[in-house]
C-alpha cells in the first residue's frame, strides 16, 4: 500500500501524550523536506488532516472539513438530487486546489458531469461580507437578538482577521451559476469513469488503486491529496447492482486503500433501493456520515413551524462524524441543517430555527392564530 | 477510580471470566468500540496476560493511538509479546484457488498457534483474551457467507474452554435487527456468556453522556457474587483517556 515517511501530508504524534498543536506535525525522523502542506490541506486537532468539502458551512460543522484518508457517505434522497450539490462542490475545491480527482458516475458519460461543476466565487467580495457580519456581531453582543431577526446575524464564527485570509484559501465559496473554468478540467489529473455497465467494481476498484498510487509517487515533493468522488454507487442502472456483497467489499477495499493514503471518498447512495440490513451495514462503513432529504413542496405545517422555509433546498443530517486516532465521540450542537441558496449562488447551511411555542395554548407564534399540529417529529434539531 | 470502570467491571464479575464469550453489541448512532479499547487495556495491564486482536476496522496505528491515550502502549507490548495484533483491513477469505472455508481455516490456525504459544510459555497466564473488531466486516470478506463465518466463530470459541481464554467480539446489532432471520445475531447471543449493549439514549444526543450501555452476565451464579443479578443498565461518557460510568442522574 501506499506509505510514505517523507509526505507531509500525512502527520505523526510528536510525543505519547495528547498535544493539540497544529505546526509541528512533521514526523520525529529526520526529513529534509519543508513543512509546508500541500494544497488544500489543513491540519486541526490531535493532528489530523482535514480537505475542504467545498461548503464552508459543512467544513466548521464537522470540525474542519472532510478527514484525509476517510470515507464520507452521503445518503440519498429518491425525491431530489441535492446529494449532486454537495458532489460538485467537492470535486471543485479539488481542481481549484489543483488536487487529482477520481469521480466515477452512473451514467454513460460521466464526463459531462464535469461541467456542471460550480466556479468559485470572486475572492474580494466574499472577504468583504464576512468583515461586516463580525464586526455587526461584536456590536451587537450584549443585545439580545428576537428570534425573528436571528437569521440576518447568521451564525457566530470565531475567525479572527488574521486567520481570515488563510480560511479563504482553505475553502472556496462556490458559484453555483457559474460553471468552472475549461481549461480547469482538461488538467490530467482529473479521471471519469462509468458505472453503468460495469458487471463488477473490478474495474473501478483498480482505476481507484492507481489514483491512489499516483498520489506518492513523487519523491521529496509534498505529494497532493486525493479525491474520490463517487456518485450513486448502488444505482439499479449499474450492472453490479444485484451484488450486494461485492458492493459492501469494494466499499471496504476503498476504505482500505484510503486509510493508507492521502485521499478522501466521498460516497453517494440511494439508501432506499438497499435492503435495510444491507443499508445498514453500508452505513457502518461510514467514516462519516451524511444524509440529504428533500423539502416537500408546499407544506404548510413545516412553513409555519421554521423560518426562511421558502429559501430552503432541502435538509441535511449529520449521522456521523470521523474522529482521528480518538475513540471520543464527536457530539454536535444540531445535527439537521436546512440547504439554502445564498443570493442564488452560493450555497449554505443553517441551524433551523424554529418558532418558539406559546407557552400557554401551544400555538407558535409563527401561525395565524388556527392551532396547527406540527411536523415537528419528522426533524430533529 | 478502579481500573475499566465500576460499573463495567461490576456487571462483568469482579474476578475475570475465563472460558467466556462475549459479544460486544452496537449500531450507527453509538459506537462500542470503547468497550474493546477498554478490555484490551485492562488485559495488557496485567502482568501475565495475553491478547490476539483481529483488526478487521482499522490499522494498528488507530489502536495504538487511542490506547496510548488511555496509557496503555500497544507497540511496547508487541514487542514484549504480548499482544499478537492482526492487521486484516483487506482480508479476504476467498482467494484464487481456496474457498471461503480455507481462508478462515488460515486465520483460526494463526489465532490458535498465537494462544498456544503464549500458554506454553506461560501456563499461568491469567488473562488471554482474544478480540475480533469486527464480525460485519468478517461477513463481507466471507462474501456474506454466514455458515462460513459462523463455522470461524464457533472454532474459535473452543478456544476459549481448552485454552482457558476470552472471546471478545464486536458486533454491529443493528444490521440484524431488520432483518427476518437474524441467525447470526441468533447464534451469536446464544454462543455469547456475556452481552454489553451500546445504544443512544431514548431522549437523543447529549454532550455529557454519550450512551447507555446495558450488560447481560448469564454466568452461573458464582460463590463470590453477592447477589444473583443479571442484567445491568447505566450510562456512559466515552473521554479521551478513560471512559465514565454511571447510573442516570448520579454524574458525579
Amino acid at each position: 500500500m501506499a506509505t510514505g515517511g517523507g509526505q507531509q501530508a500525512r502527520p505523526t504524534r510528536p510525543s505519547s501524550f495528547s498535544r493539540v498543536s497544529s505546526s509541528s506535525f512533521s514526523p520525529a525522523s529526520s526529513s529534509s523536506t519543508s513543512t509546508s502542506l500541500p494544497p488544500g490541506v489543513r491540519i486541526g486537532a490531535n493532528g489530523a488532516a482535514f480537505v475542504s468539502s467545498g461548503i464552508p458551512d459543512l467544513d466548521r460543522i464537522l470540525g474542519g472539513g472532510f478527514l484525509v484518508r476517510s470515507v464520507v457517505m452521503v445518503m440519498e434522497d429518491a425525491d431530489a438530487p441535492h446529494h449532486l450539490l454537495l458532489l460538485r462542490n467537492f470535486m471543485s475545491q479539488g481542481i481549484v486546489h489543483g488536487q487529482s480527482v477520481l469521480f466515477a458516475g452512473p451514467t454513460k458519460e460521466p464526463r459531462s458531469f464535469l461541467g456542471t461543476l460550480p466556479s468559485p466565487v470572486v475572492q474580494k467580495e466574499g472577504l468583504k461580507i464576512k468583515h461586516d457580519v463580525s464586526d455587526v456581531q461584536d456590536k451587537e453582543k450584549g443585545l439580545r437578538i428576537a428570534w425573528q431577526y436571528k437569521k440576518y446575524f447568521g451564525e457566530l464564527t470565531a475567525v479572527d482577521s488574521h486567520n481570515r485570509d488563510k480560511k479563504q484559501e482553505y475553502s472556496s465559496d462556490f458559484d453555483l451559476r457559474k460553471p468552472l473554468e475549461r481549461q480547469l478540467l482538461n488538467s490530467q489529473n482529473i479521471e471519469c469513469i462509468s458505472t453503468q455497465d460495469a458487471f463488477d467494481l473490478s474495474k473501478l476498484q483498480n482505476h481507484c488503486l492507481t489514483f491512489v498510487s499516483k498520489l506518492s509517487l513523487k519523491d521529496g515533493i509534498n505529494s497532493n491529496a486525493g479525491r474520490i468522488a463517487i456518485q450513486s454507487l448502488c444505482a439499479p442502472q449499474c450492472g453490479y447492482f444485484e451484488k450486494d456483497w461485492d458492493m459492501l467489499s469494494f466499499i471496504r477495499s476503498l476504505r482500505a486503500t484510503v486509510q493508507s493514503s492521502n485521499a478522501v471518498a466521498v460516497i453517494t447512495f440511494p439508501a432506499s433501493v438497499l435492503s435495510n440490513s444491507i443499508s445498514k451495514r453500508w452505513q457502518h462503513l461510514a467514516d462519516t456520515l451524511l444524509s440529504v432529504r428533500a423539502i416537500p413542496d408546499e407544506d404548510k405545517d413545516l412553513a409555519k413551524l421554521l423560518t426562511g422555509y421558502q429559501d430552503m433546498l432541502g435538509f441535511l443530517h449529520v449521522h456521523k462524524v470521523a474522529q482521528f486516532n480518538s475513540q471520543v465521540p464527536v457530539i454536535l450542537d444540531a445535527s439537521t441543517y436546512s440547504l439554502k441558496l445564498q443570493k442564488r449562488k452560493s450555497l449554505v447551511l443553517e441551524r433551523l430555527n424554529q418558532a418558539p411555542v406559546e407557552g400557554s395554548s401551544g400555538v407558535s407564534y409563527a401561525t395565524s392564530g388556527s392551532c396547527s399540529s406540527s411536523k415537528g417529529s419528522l426533524l430533529d434539531f | 477510580m478502579a481500573e475499566v470502570g465500576d460499573l463495567l467491571a461490576e456487571a462483568m464479575g469482579h474476578s475475570l471470566p475465563v472460558g467466556k464469550v462475549v459479544l460486544v453489541g452496537d449500531c450507527v448512532e453509538t459506537s462500542g468500540a470503547f468497550v474493546l479499547h477498554l478490555l484490551l487495556k485492562r488485559c495488557l495491564s496485567l502482568d501475565s496476560s495475553f491478547a490476539v486482536f483481529v483488526a478487521l476496522s482499522h490499522p494498528f496505528s488507530h489502536y495504538d493511538r487511542v490506547l496510548r491515550k488511555m496509557g496503555c502502549n500497544l507497540s511496547v507490548q508487541k514487542k514484549n509479546g504480548k499482544l499478537h495484533f492482526l492487521e486484516l483491513l483487506d482480508f479476504s477469505a476467498r482467494s484464487k484457488e481456496n474457498s471461503v472455508d480455507d481462508g478462515f481455516c488460515k486465520l483460526y490456525n494463526e489465532i490458535r498457534k498465537a494462544v498456544e504459544t503464549a500458554r506454553s510459555k506461560d501456563t499461568k497466564a491469567s488473562c488471554v483474551y482474544i478480540m475480533i473488531d469486527d464480525i460485519s466486516l468478517l461477513e463481507i470478506a466471507a462474501d456474506g457467507s454466514e455458515n462460513d463465518v459462523l463455522n470461524f466463530l464457533h472454532y474459535c470459541s473452543t478456544l476459549t474452554s481448552e485454552m482457558d481464554c476470552l472471546l471478545i467480539i464486536l458486533n454491529h446489532e443493528d444490521v440484524y435487527s431488520s432483518e427476518e432471520a437474524p441467525r447470526l445475531l441468533a447464534h451469536l447471543q446464544h454462543l455469547s456468556d456475556i452481552e454489553i449493549r451500546a445504544a443512544p439514549l431514548n431522549t437523543g444526543l447529549a454532550a455529557d453522556v454519550h450512551g447507555q450501555l446495558t450488560v447481560i452476565n448469564k454466568g452461573l451464579l458464582n460463590d463470590d457474587r453477592r447477589s444473583g443479578r443479571r442484567i445491568w443498565n447505566f450510562q456512559f461518557k466515552v473521554k479521551e483517556n478513560s471512559v465514565e460510568f454511571f447510573y442516570p442522574g448520579s454524574q458525579h
